[in-house]
């Protein structure tokens, strides 16, 4: 095999393999946190990434509306989960929380719609817009549903992942989409040819990995955000908002999510539904990094990028059973190094 | 178990609805797919409600089972009677290769793990050539009974439903058994079940053959309903979809599987049908509700619908008292003296550099009860746990019988008639006091999950229930025996695992603070049991904290501090050991 070709497939799996971990990360905070496992993540890449493609050729994204739309169903939920002690404040933090942030968000939108704003515009309104749905799709969703098993949360959480892709499809058509690239230009080292593009994912995938190590490492939301993922019960009953952790953890998963996808949509073209697969492989690195350490996904998700990049160039018809089935020896190594430990189970 | 009328008159309503007039051939249609999706849940019910094992991959088994009829019958011209025991033998093998990589994973791995096959497993499906890649098989044979051809849905109807309601009793039959009961322990943990020598990985693995192989024979019935196979119903979302009718019908309940399978079939094609006409316009508007209904369902019943809607029917104490002059065999015993049952010798237990027991040394007679005292965090549970093999020690020797016993698991310790109870009661809450106390008899039990299955085992059980029911009317709780164990006090939960214990037919039984939570009278009532039970010639060792309790009880008392022994003697020199009294007082007196 040739260098060239090596070096060029190493690059790409690289690349891929940075926003796999990034997802995966997300992966693994969501669930060390609020116990669901969250499928939509994926749906997160193509709001984010569709939402930014929209917005970058002019047209009204719908995913603003829906933002919208979650908000005033999450400041209902709010208002009926405090009906029996509704003071002003509580009312009022909660309708501009919920009500009035994304309807000013709407708003610049639909101003900024139609004249092709700049790609610094998309880029933040894309992350507000999906940002909200995250933050108010965990109000909706999941935080009635907070006391409930792992099981019972993983099928809530099919179950918004079917609507949030049927809404995609609403949103976005059929058709795929790509958006302008987040940085151009590119140089060249070697026989190597850098795009702006992909160091933008090197550079944004290091940064968050490094953030999210001193936001769990050095604040106290970080810590309680850690409290509440060992155990729920004592972290309330050391005065931590639960409830609040879940969103935190909803707002970051979001965050990422669209990222990933503003990262991705310039270089290759993504549906409505390409978000499933996508968060599918986070998933696979956050496995082999056991759902519980951040490094050792990243080196995982890097690891799964590569090896899908080498086996679409060398048995492409497989290249999806190739990443999946990856695992298998991965799991049959950490059960043999794990002996089984007892679990209190609730 | 409930009586057997609502599934006949069920059998009997499903029989008659082809031969109601008028009835739309669509129904039929919906029927068949909502029996075939039961087939699968129904697996699932037992793998995951029951087990705890959570499975994405079903829809893989499913399409094993089709592929292999579809192959069979098309490229070999086998006949498709004679595919069903293949196909259900292919799921099933690759079951236990799949299962001996996956049950093993505990908590969240094994949903991804199978996740992850059921994906892979999918994309094989499409790429392989003898499959047929993406197109798949078609012209696959009908089934036939000597000329009558299974051409329709309303003629395959037959098939599906008996194979839904046959399998729905079977699974039953296996539930309400020896094996039965050791599958339903193992959501709550496997030490317990080990403790009375269920091996729990083959009990994992037998739930997972079990739901494969139920999910193959959907899979060998749908491809000769549709007669023709394709990748698209075996992929990751199907798996998923199995699941989630498994969850919204109710994880635990065998009907809730058919009862979610109805539910989430007929809800579909609801929206499918009726949802373009009231809100026209592109497409998927019925997956967005259907994905919506679906969170909302499970806010509003998060157990699922069958438990919610049994819950609405009166409640029914339906237990029935076992014939308790029935004899069980008496556990097989080793050839051995009767002298020392018990030697520890220099057992240490190091966690890091925590020395959680220091070389500690004691022995148990023949026919004495020994109190293990002293203050929290001073190791006697571990103690208890090194020698009931749940932990192995860091160095020293366990000696039963004059046998060492360092590295030997649970299963073995119990086999030699040491039993237990927990600090922390490990019961099943959702199951009865008779059922959890069976569980104690495991080991007396012979039958298997297919004698159990066909009902074959009802002699063996009959005598199981037997000494339960005697164990736990020698307890003192013949009135709670058909209450859920989960209903009753921490006190009561405590002697039922006493009960558990003695039906092992011990020679030693360990006790940790089996009086916890017991008020004076039941404490008094427990001295006597065991005063009874040492006269009667077993051996008890106990851990426990209340000291006149002990102090009137134990022969001999063993008194440990910070991991290591300080003092052993009758209670009365115990009592003026200086050690002892500055362990528990800081001070000497």
């Amino acid at each position: 095999m040739n260098t060239t070709i090596m070096l060029f497939l190493l690059q790409d799996g690289i690349t891929n393999g940075a926003i796999y971990a990034l997802l995966g990360l997300a992966l693994v905070l969501v669930f060390a946190v609020t116990r669901v496992i969250l499928i939509p993540q994926g749906e997160f890449v193509t709001y984010g990434a569709l939402t930014y493609a929209s917005l970058a050729s002019g047209q009204m994204p719908g995913t603003a509306k829906l933002a919208l739309a979650m908000g005033i169903g999450a400041c209902a939920f709010d208002l009926f989960a405090a009906r029996k002690a509704l003071h002003g404040r509580l009312i009022l933090r909660s309708v501009l929380a919920n009500i009035v942030l994304p309807a000013i968000v709407l708003a610049v939108t639909l101003y900024f719609a139609g004249q092709k704003p700049p790609v610094a515009v998309c880029i933040a309104l894309s992350l507000v817009i999906v940002a909200m749905i995250g933050l108010y799709l965990y109000r909706i969703a999941f935080q009635p549903l907070a006391h409930t098993s792992v099981l019972v949360l993983l099928i809530a959480s099919v179950g918004v992942h079917l609507a949030l892709q049927g809404l995609g499809l609403l949103f976005f058509g059929a058709e795929g989409q790509r958006g302008p690239a987040v940085l151009s230009g590119a140089f060249t080292a070697g026989s190597l040819r850098f795009t702006g593009q992909s160091l933008t994912v090197y550079g944004i995938t290091i940064a968050f990995i490094v953030g999210l190590w001193l936001f769990f490492g050095l604040t106290l939301y970080g810590k309680a955000l850690r409290a509440t993922a060992v155990n729920r019960l004592g972290a309330r009953l050391a005065g931590i908002r639960t409830s609040l952790s879940g969103q935190i953890a909803f707002l970051l998963a979001s965050i990422i999510g669209a990222l990933s996808g503003i990262m991705i949509v310039p270089i290759t073209t993504l549906y409505y539904d390409s978000g499933f697969l996508i968060g599918l492989k986070g998933f696979v690195a956050a496995i082999i990094g056991g759902l519980v350490s951040y490094p050792l996904t990243a080196v995982a998700a890097l690891l799964v990028g590569i090896v899908e990049a080498f086996s679409s160039f060398y048995a492409s018809n497989y290249k999806e059973v190739i990443v999946f089935m990856l695992l298998i020896p991965v799991l049959l190594l950490r059960s043999l190094a794990a002996p089984a430990v007892e679990e209190e189970k609730d | 178990m409930q009586s057997r009328l609502p599934i006949l008159i069920f059998a009997i309503l499903m029989a008659a609805i082809p031969f109601v007039p008028g009835m739309p051939p669509f129904w039929i249609v919906l029927l068949d797919n909502i029996g075939l999706a039961a087939l699968v849940a129904m697996g699932l019910v037992l793998l995951t409600g029951v087990g705890g094992l959570t499975s994405f991959g079903q829809a893989a088994f499913v399409g094993f089972g089709a592929y292999t009829t579809a192959l069979l019958t098309t490229a070999y011209g086998l006949s498709p009677w004679l595919t069903l025991p293949l196909s259900l033998v292919v799921s099933g093998l690759l079951a236990v290769l799949l299962g001996l990589v996956t049950v093993r994973l505990s908590g969240h791995y094994l949903p991804l793990g199978t996740l992850a096959w059921g994906l892979g497993l999918f994309y094989l499906f499409s790429k392989l050539e003898f499959l047929g890649r993406n197109d798949g098989i078609s012209a696959i044979p009908p089934l036939s009974i000597g000329s009558f051809r299974m051409l329709d849905p309303g003629s395959i109807y037959f098939a599906i439903w008996v194979a839904v309601i046959l399998s729905a009793l079977l699974t039953m039959n296996l539930l309400d058994s020896r094996t039965g009961r050791a599958i339903r322990a193992l959501r709550r943990g496997h030490v317990a079940a080990e403790a009375f020598g269920v091996h729990t990985p083959r009990a994992k693995l037998l739930v997972f053959i079990h739901a494969a192989v139920l999910a193959g024979l959907s899979g060998w019935l749908y491809a000769h309903l549709q007669r023709a196979v394709n990748p698209t119903p075996f992929g990751a979302q199907a798996g998923i979809e199995y699941l989630f009718i498994a969850v919204v019908g109710g994880a635990g309940y065998v009907w809730g599987g058919v009862l979610g399978a109805a539910i989430v079939v007929i809800l579909k094609e609801v929206l499918q049908s009726y949802l373009p006409l009231i809100l026209p316009g592109s497409g998927q508007v019925e997956t967005i509700v259907f994905g919506i209904m679906l969170v909302a369902l499970l806010q509003l019943a998060p157990g699922g619908v069958w438990p919610w809607l049994m819950s609405l029917l009166p409640e029914r104490t339906s237990g029935r008292k076992p014939d308790t002059s029935l004899k069980l065999e008496a556990r097989p015993r080793l050839p051995g003296q009767s002298g020392i049952l018990l030697h520890v010798e220099k057992a240490r237990k190091q966690f890091g550099g925590v020395i959680a027991v220091n070389n500690v040394s004691f022995d148990v007679q023949a026919r004495e009860i020994v109190a293990l005292i002293g203050p929290n965090g001073a190791g006697k549970s571990t103690t208890f746990n090194l020698i009931t093999g749940v932990l192995s020690a860091t160095s020293g020797s366990i000696s039963v019988l004059g046998r060492k016993v360092d590295r030997a698991p649970p299963q073995e310790i119990v086999k030699l008639g040491i039993s237990r109870t927990f600090q922390h009661v490990k019961l099943v809450p959702d199951m009865t006091v008779l059922e959890n106390v069976a569980i104690g008899a495991h080991l007396r039990g012979q039958s298997g999950p297919l004698a159990s299955m066909l009902r074959l085992d009802r002699a063996d059980e009959a005598k199981l229930l037997a000494e339960s029911a005697r164990q736990i009317e020698r307890v003192g709780l013949a009135d709670q025996m058909h209450q859920l164990a989960g209903s009753l006090s921490l006190g009561q939960q405590r002697i039922v695992e006493i009960a558990r214990a003695l039906c092992v037919d011990p020679m030693l039984l360990l006790l940790d603070e089996p009086a916890a939570g017991l008020r004076h009278m039941e404490k008094q009532q427990l001295a006597k049991l065991l005063r009874d039970l040492r006269d009667g010639g077993m051996s008890v060792l106990l851990v426990e904290h209340d000291m006149g309790f002990v102090m009137n009880l134990a022969d001999r008392i063993v008194v440990l501090d910070f991991g290591t022994k300080i003092a052993e003697g009758t209670p009365a020199t115990i009592k003026t050991n200086p050690e002892v009294i500055k362990a528990y007082l800081g001070v000497a007196a």
